[in-house]
């Protein structure tokens, strides 16, 4: 199983999402520039948080015309998993890869701290490792995480099991539309979430919980010697 | 020609930085003000104005969230 790791100009946590798929038994990880449009023979793409090409205009608005960008979003559209954190979930929404868009946090604020995230849907490929149900302590840190997507549109993704996480304990930290934390497209193979699973996988800093999602990729992904 | 684009929050969408100034307005004295959005202004020379709506679409504006207004202005006379 090889991941590939998306660099932006601006991208900060592109270190501890490697640190993370790693972390997954027979899991290797590679990053890939921007600037380049060689997926390098990866299985899966993650697109890690940070402020990419310094999110001027609008978050991910400029990212998304990035040459690595056409390479993930070929990948996408032929099935290839591709998980979008915080800043990634926001250039997903801005390349039209899933669904929505994330607005400021209702209270205008930097918001950093560890939120409990309820797993909706255990059945796509980023959470097959959890169980519906469970609670995944992992911590935000964004001022512009508030999910939107148009009621009707909102109406589909419940019935096509698009919502997959959603913030636990009445623990909405940005306003997100009915408690929404991650979501999916309709094919289920392009996922973006808020919380940071990359900044919880090791017991010293609180919480591995997040590193079920990167096994969760890994599940059914090719065997690499 | 220059031209300039005014993107607001669509209606409906929740406007916190609207909704701040607003709260802001009454501790200064002024009274009577409701409604309050803010957007962003961006102004451009283009060569070929029919490509501004798309460069509103593709760019400068996301039309789930965001309305764009295009406001072409013909150059001036030629000031030194």
């Amino acid at each position: 199983m090889r991941f590939g790791v998306v660099q932006f100009p601006g991208t900060c946590d592109d270190r501890d999402a490697v640190l993370a798929c790693e972390r997954v038994e027979g899991a290797e990880a590679v990053l890939l520039w921007h600037g380049d449009r060689s997926l390098d023979g990866i299985d899966a793409v993650v697109i890690p948080g940070g402020f990419s090409y310094g999110d001027y205009l609008r978050v991910g608005a400029i990212a998304r015309f990035s040459p690595v960008m056409q390479s993930v979003i070929a990948f996408a559209s032929d099935g290839g998993p591709v998980l979008g954190i915080c800043n990634g979930f926001q250039v997903l929404c801005e390349a039209g890869l899933l669904p929505g868009a994330l607005l400021p946090n209702v209270g205008l604020r930097f918001v950093c701290r560890q939120v409990g995230v309820e797993v909706v849907n255990a059945h796509s490929p980023f959470t097959r490792a959890c169980e519906r149900g469970q609670i995944l302590s992992i911590p935000v840190k964004h001022t512009t995480g508030r999910y939107y997507a148009p009621d009707v549109k909102l109406e589909g993704m419940q019935a096509h099991g698009q919502i997959v996480l959603r913030y636990a304990h009445d623990g909405n930290p940005n306003g997100s539309s009915n408690d929404i934390a991650g979501v999916t497209n309709e094919a289920g193979n392009v996922m973006g979430l808020m919380p940071h699973p990359e900044h919880a996988v090791d017991p010293l800093t609180g919480s591995e919980d997040g590193l079920t999602l990167f096994a969760s990729m890994a599940l059914g992904a090719p065997a690499r010697a | 020609m220059k031209a300039r684009v005014l993107i607001r929050p669509k209606a409906g969408i929740l406007d916190p930085q609207g909704a701040a100034v607003e709260r802001a307005l009454p501790a200064l004295g002024f009274t009577g003000i409701t409604q309050v959005h803010v957007g962003r202004l961006v102004e451009l020379e283009v060569e070929d104005a029919s490509q501004l709506e798309e460069i509103c679409r593709t760019l400068l504006a996301n039309p789930l969230i965001e309305d764009y207004e295009i406001q072409e202005r013909a150059n001036p006379a030629a000031r030194s």
